[in-house]
């Protein structure tokens, strides 16, 4: 990882509270680089969420900072963002819902197309094309919704527990499957997982957070190299980060008691 | 279950859905024309079904352009619904305070009983059927606004925040996320709104009475009931009936038609 080029998000004490006075995050500071592949496990409620939606500017903090820079023009990157549900329009299509965003960006329609074809090729559901969401299953839907987040060739794919709702070897193929294409297409990537495994296997730092108030309490750096495959998942050194992880993740849980 | 059987499947239902009721109603006239022959009930107090019939064909006369009147009552107080729910829907979107300024008068409208307006309404409106018109609006709308209002509201939040993600104008966002939302609310409150509208023309031409040449069949049927004509009140009926039957039912059809691929309501029990 080249960690030495300029991080392409920069959190520094930034700080979260809803409406109703709950705090969802107190001084998280966190920079994820270009390239890397950032884990993000902690229990549930503890502002997961929240920071991704911080990250995505879709709010912003109450305190501190958040920023995210592209490398090249210092402009705000290009955008993925997988929800945890699949969060597809029942009344359009597949082809209709992966197009959703080039059509908000105005992109011209023949160049749309081709682009929509393509990430429906990489989630290999290009037979699906005229299907409506219903006609899918929970992981078909799952992977229309990241063809839809990779359909402006973002450089910067937000993914809140995309996987959680699937079968191990669903989940198992499909992590495999973005190992590949963020291997491919050189994307940074934050993933929000409460599973270990999940995160150990994928990637290539896990940040581990702590519930009430949300705050970031660990940051691991899973050193195995990658291309990763099933071996990993019994090679001793995943053994040992997966140790790593929990007993991080269960200070986390005790240290607020 | 292949298409085929799905096809016949939903063949059957279509049928039993219509042969059943429609066998049940030629029950009960049966009867009820037994009832009148043999019982020799006059005409004045019960008149028979064929009675009736034949009432239709003789006095078609009077009753088709009648029944135009108040089938253009109807037709244009349901389209003035439409437009006018699902305007003032979109305005109170657009804001929150268009809204709290407005909702209050909607809603007035909507509790106030129309048979209370309707005389003042007859004093100020320019002429008949515009009085009639503004009655019939006043009762079919509400149903239109609210339920446009609570659709359009009711956009999946996430994706919501999808379309600010990827920078929607707002007349992106309007057309394609909050009105394919809206829709099915929409439709809902068009299917009450379509029934409202006929009884607000009903309403309003009672109210109206003699007040000019334009009478619908409500009118007929008042003008009838001081002849003692009750043939000619039951036929009036008939017609009103049958033009609520074809309103539920084009809307119904509509409906299927607009949701049918993708809304959990119209999709059928065993997908
Ligand atoms: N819209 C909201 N209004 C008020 N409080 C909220 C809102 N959304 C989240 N919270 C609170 O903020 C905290 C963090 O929520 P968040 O959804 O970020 O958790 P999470 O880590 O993603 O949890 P999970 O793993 O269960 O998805 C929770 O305590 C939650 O109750
Ligand atoms: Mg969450």
């Amino acid at each position: 990882m080249n960690v030495q080029a300029a991080p392409l998000i920069e959190i520094r004490d930034a700080a979260l509270s809803y409406g109703n006075g709950t705090v969802a995050l107190e001084s998280v500071n966190l920079s994820v680089g270009q390239h890397e592949f950032l884990g993000l496990v902690g229990p549930s409620g503890c502002g997961k969420s929240t920071l991704l939606r911080l990250i995505a500017g879709l709010m912003a903090p109450s305190a501190g900072r958040v920023s995210t820079v592209s490398d090249r023009s210092g402009d705000a990157p290009e955008i993925g963002f997988v929800f945890q549900e699949p969060t597809l329009m029942p009344w359009a299509r597949v082809f209709d819902n992966v197009h959703l965003p080039l059509r908000l960006k105005g992109l011209p329609v023949a160049e749309a197309r081709s682009r929509v074809e393509q990430a429906l090729e990489m989630v290999g559901l290009a037979d699906f094309r005229r299907a409506y969401p219903r006609e899918l299953s929970g992981g078909m839907k799952m992977r229309v919704s990241i063809a839809r987040a990779l359909v402006t060739r973002p450089t910067l794919l937000l993914m809140d527990e995309p996987f959680a709702a699937l079968d191990d070897m669903t989940r198992h193929r499909l992590n495999d499957d973005l190992l590949k294409l963020w291997s491919e297409q050189r994307w940074t990537v934050v993933f929000v997982t409460h599973s270990i495994y999940e995160a150990v296997y994928l990637s290539s730092r896990v940040a581990v957070m702590a519930a009430s108030p949300g705050r970031i309490v660990a940051d691991l750096h899973i050193d195995s190299p990658y291309p990763r495959d099933q071996e990993y998942r019994l090679s001793a050194a995943y053994g040992a980060h997966c140790r790593v992880v929990t007993s991080a993740l269960a200070q986390a849980g005790t240290s607020d008691v | 279950m292949s298409d085929a059987t799905a096809t016949t499947r939903s063949r059957h239902r279509l049928a039993a859905d219509l042969a059943v009721p429609l066998l049940i109603a030629l029950l009960a006239l049966g009867a009820w024309e037994a009832i009148v022959r043999w019982r020799d009930v006059p005409a004045y107090i019960l008149p028979a079904p064929s009675l009736i019939a034949r009432t239709l064909v003789t006095d078609w006369g009077t009753l088709w352009p009648a029944w135009l009147i108040t089938l253009k009552v109807t037709a244009l107080a349901l389209l003035a619904s439409i437009v006018g729910g699902v305007g003032l829907a979109f305005l109170f979107t657009l804001s929150r305070w268009i809204e709290r300024s407005l909702f209050p008068f909607a809603i007035i409208l909507q509790v106030t009983p129309i048979i209370a307006i309707a005389p003042l309404i007859l004093i100020y409106a320019p002429n008949t059927l515009s009085a009639l018109l503004l009655c019939a609006w006043i009762v079919a709308f509400f149903p239109v606004l609210s339920n446009t209002v609570t659709g359009l509201r009711s956009a999946d939040r996430n994706l919501q925040d999808l379309f600010t993600l990827y920078g929607a104008t707002r007349w992106q966002r309007l057309r394609l996320l909050l009105a394919p939302s809206a829709l099915p609310y929409f439709l809902a409150g068009l299917r009450i709104a379509g029934g409202l509208s006929l009884i607000g023309a009903v309403i309003a031409e009672f109210t109206a009475g003699t007040a000019g040449q334009e009478s619908g069949l409500a009118w007929r049927i008042l003008e009838a009931s001081f002849r003692l004509n009750v043939a000619r009140m039951f036929a009036a009926l008939t017609l009103i009936s049958v033009t609520g039957i074809a309103i539920f039912v084009a809307l119904n059809i509509l409906t299927r038609k607009l949701l049918g691929h993708w809304h959990e309501s119209q999709l059928p029990e065993h997908r």
